[in-house]
């Protein structure tokens, strides 16, 4: 994150710190990237706790700072947090899907110092955007868009993409031209969370991809210097992994609800490590001492064929979690990797997913296609996680 | 060369924030996506920018306390690249 390569040390710093104020939403996206069990969670940190850990990251040298969730505007005391965040000296993020997102709000959010807002759509159309979020709310988004303008701030969109929306690029930033935006990201989904339970369901097929890819590429050039547009592919069709996090444990610090340090949101799942706790921990000795956060920090930990790989200072062998949920041991290569030994389960889970898109083929309304879509609620949470 | 009027007032862009950050011992940019660590010589140059200042009235400044240097055209050269990179906007003077 740093251009200047300068540095006067080399020790890793946490240079973002995630705060994910609460699991708590009012919308149900099947793509949502918290823990499927988020309902166990009930023990969340009070503000004294979140404030305690922003001074502690702050004095190692953290300097962006994220509000996210679940919805981090259900927090009543997210003013108070973004306020001591901005004191601190952080640039302070909010994450937001805009649900509570009114005037008043943003007013007391401005005066408490917020430098960024980010709003999350689900698609550019309000059947499928209503259908995706479980409940009716693209009109107030857009509305919350507008809003920001005012309050001057940026217009910064994200859109999710996957299978039913893909298609629909094009009015995607259409829609973003018409509210104005400043900064619209076509985010594919990455597959964590909920999102991999719903996986046949999202995942694009590559056709898709290419079309999509050219689209944006398009709009790209149409719209220098007005609207900047970012795409994420999908790392299932690449040849090689994401350098997740840019390395496990190396600028990235997530505290989520209930207080456990992670070094990305998804880790949480990984067996056989314990994660510390901010309530029983420095935030210095989470992140410098700490088992958890050493455990895939450099490169001796690496098996064949990352370990003798030169790639792995660029790609650090992908993501640990990824490496877990499709192989079964977080050491391994991510199979993303087309040198992985077990690539082979990213190849058919492309098989799959383009056999489920042949076969929907025609059949455009959402509610209808197979396989049916599994919503993040907690209701659905503590069924999956008995 | 986007080299503006001597007479131009130069401003921080308000997508950033210029701040001294102890961990790095350097002035930064801080903004939506990242940090950018700058050199003394930038941070020279941005520190002075309070919204008021001229691109001569930096110039003038720096050259008073940097009486040796090429003042003149190693400010013109930044403000060039910053400009540039979004990093400051040009006022035109009231
Ligand atoms: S992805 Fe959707 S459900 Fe998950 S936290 Fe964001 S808005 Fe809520
Ligand atoms: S083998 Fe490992 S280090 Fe080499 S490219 Fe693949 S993931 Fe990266």
């Amino acid at each position: 994150m740093t251009r200047d390569g300068s540095a006067s040390n080399n020790l890793p710093k946490p240079l973002w710190l995630c705060a994910e104020l609460t699991y708590a939403c009012p919308l149900q996206c099947p793509y949502c990237s918290n823990p499927v069990d988020f309902s166990r969670q009930r023990d969340t940190l009070k503000t004294g706790d979140w404030i305690r850990v922003l001074r502690e990251a702050r004095l190692m040298g953290a300097v962006q700072l994220g509000f996210s969730g679940g919805e981090p505007l259900l927090r009543r005391d997210l003013e108070a947090m973004v306020a001591e965040g901005r004191r601190l000296g952080y640039y302070t993020n909010l994450i937001t899907s805009a649900a509570g997102l009114g005037e008043e709000r943003l007013k007391a959010l401005k005066q408490a110092g917020l430098d960024h807002i980010q709003i999350s759509f689900q698609a550019s159309s309000r059947a499928l955007s209503d259908f995706m979020a479980g409940t009716e709310i693209f009109e107030h988004k857009l509305a919350a868009a507008r809003l920001v303008k005012q309050y001057g701030y940026d217009i910064v969109l994200n859109f999710v993409v996957y299978r039913d929306n893909i298609d629909q690029i094009d009015l995607m930033l259409e829609m973003a031209g018409e509210v104005g935006a400043d900064y619209v990201e076509l985010a594919n989904v990455q597959y964590y969370g909920w999102a991999l339970l719903n996986r046949d369901r999202l995942l694009p097929t590559r056709e898709q991809l290419q079309r999509a890819e050219a689209i944006a590429h398009e709009y790209q050039e149409r719209w220098k210097g007005r609207m900047r547009v970012f795409y994420v592919i999908p790392d299932y069709y690449e040849e090689r992994p994401k350098a997740c996090m840019n390395g496990w444990g190396s600028i990235f610090l997530t505290v989520a609800p209930d207080g456990v340090a992670l070094p990305c949101q998804a880790a949480r799942q990984l067996p056989g490590i314990e994660f510390p706790n901010v309530r029983d921990h420095s935030v210095d000795w989470i992140w410098n001492e700490s088992p958890a956060f050493n455990r895939f920090r450099g490169f001796d930990w690496m098996k064949e064929p990352c370990r003798g790989c030169p790639e792995r200072f660029k790609d650090f062998g992908g993501c640990r979690c990824q490496a877990y949920m499709l192989t079964g041991d977080a050491a391994n290569t991510d199979p993303v990797c087309s040198l992985a030994p077990r690539h082979d389960v990213v190849l058919s889970a492309i098989a799959t997913a383009n056999a489920a898109a042949s076969a929907d083929d025609g059949k455009r309304d959402p509610r209808r296609q197979d396989p049916a879509v599994i919503f993040r609620n907690a209701r659905n949470s503590a069924k999956l996680s008995a | 060369m986007a080299v503006p009027d001597r007479d131009t007032v130069l401003v921080v862009s308000s997508k950033f924030r210029l701040q001294w950050e102890p961990a790095q011992q350097a002035y930064v940019l801080l903004y939506a996506e990242g940090m950018i660590k700058l050199n003394s010589s930038a941070a020279e140059v941005l520190k002075r920018l309070d919204g008021t200042r001229t691109l001569a009235a930096v110039i003038d400044d720096l050259q008073r306390q940097f009486p040796k240097a090429a003042v003149e055209n190693d400010v013109k050269e930044f403000v060039n690249v910053a400009h540039d990179q979004g990093w400051i906007s040009f006022k035109q003077p009231a």
